[in-house]
């Protein structure tokens, strides 16, 4: 245990790369292909852009179920129809329109689950030094890495998160040795030959920080900075100070065209990208005084810190996290395995949700992305046994529509509302039983899993002509 | 290695276990929705009696004995405690900080006669936070730190006592796979070179204990690791043996026919549904990983959830343990694992369990593979008074033990999750500090 303690605290470190939509394929390719000298000028802000298409699915309307949207609402007897990839309409009597009829008595709906942190294809399965990709740990600052050019896109993980877990979208984030671990992507959770074939069309991108134990340990160990947390701190701030010194010179030569280029530095862009708010931070800090550390940092720098991942004493100031916009990405009830990790409560993402703060539950886990409906589960009755009362509904948006946001993708999924992506999972009972498993699972509207159907049970190249191929897993 | 493990601790009887704690309390626990652990479903109106800190009747039409203090459960779930089938509970405080963690130790020039039962820290914080949780017994064991054998395990209770062993050196712990061939020198031909020569410096051991010397660092079998050896191999005491990939699990069942008084139990034992029939022929039970369902490594290819399922309709005996998975901390997910295996059964082509069983294989399953079912495990007469009271079906996901009983004895369900709880339920900071609010 302790050295899957280990690297699960190293895993669980990776934020995405996140671009605002300003900055997404569409808008920097628009800007390419412009005329005007500023554009000229530019480089490429999406060099491996997602050649993600969705699957071709057929119209569908399943009725009689209960329905969480994801947003917070619950429909009873519900319906909820989709077509051409996209939710047409969510109530309670919907005509058929020609849409093939799904009858889901006793069943729920609900939006695909998105899980804001997982390390997929980075740190795959089988987990042998060969395969392992996820921690750049050659240098406490390596933000010129991105988490996309280490994914593997055959790992047997992916398809484990949809058939058990209903997850439909992944952030998948470099490790925790660093302090600034490099850029994330989002992943939707379909196999592809490339991971180009998987990255979510016009996701922005994130930049992963982490705090706390993981970069002192690594690299004080080494005999170098940072070996404390106050070298976590004046590191940060070093790298800071230069990405304001570069950000001010790209822009300028962006903007007036004065001079020559200035050096590209890889690295670099990214801080720039993030000073700029095209890019999202997401931080790995478990401690509260941690976490009230790198908000001042971020205000000290003119950035914004989107999300803290494993943030296991945000309970502890809630308000701090409320009053500064800071959302929490959590576990239901790990704890203990480093120091960090010790007061670690169930009813955490519970007490951010009742103090207004933005909150989400994350695996940063293999396995634990395959039962995330059931984290919360945990979290969900631990509240109400301590009087924060709190409904299924409201406990869905952890799981949905509060990871789409901080993934700046909640636009196009994340909840069941007309116009959006059809990412929908068909459970055969109420989601937060032990007792209820996917029963199918839509991306994009194209059916993807379904449990009583064996070719609906995807097998990546790793498994294929192994023992257990093709298994119900 | 083919006797059922119950007979080699028939010896034990209740006389040599039998203390009973001073503040046992005979109660008891009526009206309730009973689940006896034997693999058999819940029943309404219920009782259980305990007397002496041992169950002395539990079912339907058992009469409450005249003055006893008596419970009523109001229909809600009781059931026995639940059992770890593997785990390191109190034996680390938190993982990554190396002096609180005393699951392995790669310095040692000892192996098995390493024995974790001295160092059992009952005020460890995982033991409160899964007594917490229902959960009453563990079979707590080394981790290989520099040999394949990792040493003695113990069978704990978690009552909140300075008392935690119920058996000392209980069973003998080794690495048979991937682990182990790396302790071996890096394969696994080589660790089985090792394994049959400390066996057979074991039986040289056995046979003249005084002309065993100690041949200090240098040796590959100290003294100390030989004598540890012995009741393994007269079968007086079980080999655990983590074990994964299929083949390993066939050669390791062809080697124990070699010492043929030693009594296997598999631990792990990803692949072992793809053997089932040689392990059922064998004899040998198995403590399984009940959700690995990825292929980890090399040597869990053929990982399922079915895994439990398809072993147990094989005739094979199969308790739920948690080897490698939060085992120093997370006892308490046992229930959801076994729940989880309920669920199975509803996907065409996957092996689940019903729920009698899910619920036999984290009680009294465990305790029979140990060779200790009489002892602990289940409601049947005669059993430790490790009982719970549940708001719910202790398998579904929230359910809360709302009294816990071990050895009779009731037992505090706080913690200092609950205690931070209860301090952070408002976060912000009133006329003092939080530190004074206690």
């Amino acid at each position: 245990m302790l050295f899957a303690a280990f690297a699960a605290a190293l895993a669980g470190c990776a934020t995405s790369d996140v671009e605002p939509a300003s900055a997404s394929a569409g808008a920097t390719t628009d800007a390419r292909s412009s005329s005007s000298d500023a554009a000229d000028r530019r480089y490429d802000r999406n060099p491996y852009p997602s050649t993600y298409k969705p699957y071709p699915g057929r119209p569908t309307l399943i009725t009689n179920v209960t329905i969480l949207d994801g947003e917070g609402a619950r429909i009873d007897n519900g319906a909820v129809l989709f077509r051409d990839g996209r939710i047409v309409e969510v109530g309670q009597a919907i005509a058929a329109d020609g849409a093939d009829v799904i009858d889901g008595q006793g069943k729920w709906v609900t939006p695909g689950i998105i899980d804001v942190h997982s390390h997929l294809g980075d740190y795959p399965s089988p987990g042998v030094d060969a395969l392992s990709d996820g921690n750049e740990a050659t240098s406490p600052i390596t933000a010129d890495v991105w988490a996309e050019h280490s994914v593997w896109p055959q790992d047997p993980g992916f398809a484990r998160a949809l058939t058990n877990g209903g997850v439909t979208t992944l952030q998948i984030l470099p490790g925790s040795a660093n302090l600034m671990g490099g850029r994330s992507v989002t992943l939707k959770n379909v196999y592809a030959r490339t991971m180009q074939g998987m990255k979510f069309p016009g996701a922005p991108y994130g930049l992963k920080m982490a705090c706390g134990e993981n970069p002192k340990r690594v690299y004080g160990s080494k005999g170098r900075q940072p070996s404390t947390r106050m070298g976590n701190v004046a590191v940060d701030r070093a790298t800071w100070a230069k990405a304001q010194e570069y950000k001010s010179k790209w822009d300028k030569y962006e903007e007036d065209g004065e001079g020559s280029a200035p050096s590209r530095d890889i690295g670099m862009d990214t801080l720039r990208g993030v000073l700029a708010g095209d890019i999202l931070v997401h931080n790995h800090c478990y401690r509260a005084d941690e976490m009230a550390v790198v908000m001042d940092m971020a205000k000290e720098f003119g950035y914004k810190v989107t999300a803290f991942h494993h943030a296991v004493e945000s309970y502890k100031i809630a308000d701090l996290l409320k009053a500064n916009g800071v959302c929490s990405a959590v576990w239901a009830d790990w704890y203990g395995f480093k120091m960090e990790s010790y007061d670690a409560i169930t009813e955490n993402l519970a007490i951010l949700e009742k103090e207004g703060a933005c909150a989400m539950i994350h695996s940063d886990d293999a396995n634990g992305i395959q039962r995330l409906n059931q984290e919360v589960a945990k979290v969900l009755a631990a509240a109400n046994r301590a009087g924060m009362a709190m409904t299924k509904q409201q406990a869905w948006r952890w799981l949905a529509i509060n990871p789409a946001r901080a993934l700046g993708i909640e636009a196009q999924t994340g909840s069941l509302k007309p116009g959006k992506m059809a990412d929908v999972v068909l459970w055969n009972g109420d989601p937060f039983s032990v007792y209820t498993r996917p029963e199918r699972v839509w991306i994009d509207g194209a059916l993807l899993y379904d449990a009583n159907d064996p070719r609906l049970r995807p097998v990546s190249d790793f498994e294929l002509g192994q023992p257990g191929e093709g298994d119900v897993k | 290695m083919k006797r059922l493990l119950l007979a080699p601790f028939a010896f034990l009887g209740a006389a040599s276990l039998a203390s009973v704690p001073a503040s046992a309390q005979d109660v008891a626990i009526t009206n309730a929705r009973l689940v006896v652990g034997d693999g058999s479903g819940p029943v309404d109106g219920g009782t259980v009696v305990i007397r002496g800190g041992r169950v002395v009747a539990a079912g339907t039409g058992v009469a409450v004995p005249t003055g006893m203090r008596t419970i009523d459960a109001a229909g809600k779930w009781v059931s026995p405690g639940i059992v770890a089938g593997f785990s390191r509970l109190g034996i680390v405080e938190v993982d990554a900080v190396n002096p609180t963690n005393d699951a392995f130790a790669n310095g040692s020039p000892f192996n098995a006669a390493i024995d974790v039962a001295p160092v059992v820290n009952p005020r460890a914080t995982p033991i409160a936070i899964n007594r917490a949780e229902g959960v009453t017994r563990a079979i707590v064991a080394p981790q290989v730190g520099s040999s394949i054998f990792a040493g003695q395990g113990a069978v704990i209770d978690l009552g909140d006592d300075m008392a935690a062993v119920t058996m000392p050196r209980a069973f003998q712990f080794l690495e048979f796979g991937e682990d182990g061939a790396r302790e071996a020198g890096g394969s696994r031909a080589a660790l089985i070179v090792q394994l049959r020569n400390a066996l057979f410096e074991a039986q040289a051991y056995a046979r003249d204990p005084a002309s065993f010397l100690d041949r200090g660092k240098q040796a590959l079998l100290t003294r100390a690791d030989a004598e540890a050896l012995v009741p393994v191999l007269e079968g007086r005491v079980p080999l655990l043996v983590h074990v994964e990939r299929a083949a390993d699990i066939l050669s390791l069942l062809d080697l124990m026919r070699e010492f043929d008084a030693i009594e296997p139990v598999l631990v792990g034992a990803t692949e072992a549904w793809t053997v089932a029939p040689q392990i059922a022929a064998a004899g040998v039970p198995v403590i399984a990983s009940a959700l690995a369902d990825l292929p980890a490594s090399f040597e869990q290819l053929a990982a399922t959830q079915s895994n439990m399922g398809r072993l147990k309709a094989a005739g094979v005996t199969t308790a739920l343990g948690m080897i490698n998975d939060e085992d120093a901390r997370q006892a308490r997910y046992a229930k959801q694992y076994a729940g989880n295996l309920v669920a199975l059964g509803r996907i065409p082509g996957a092996a689940g369990l019903s729920w009698g069983e899910a619920f036999a294989a984290i009680t009294s399953l465990p305790a029979q593979v140990m060779g200790m079912g009489a002892e602990f495990g289940s409601l049947a007469p005669g059993r430790r008074g490790d009982v719970v009271i549940w708001d719910g079906d202790p398998l579904e996901i929230g359910t809360a033990a709302t009294a816990v009983f071990i050895d009779g004895v009731e037992q505090p369900l706080e913690n200092r999750q609950t205690r931070l709880r209860q301090r952070y339920l408002d976060p912000k900071e009133g006329a003092l500090p939080k530190a004074y609010q206690r």
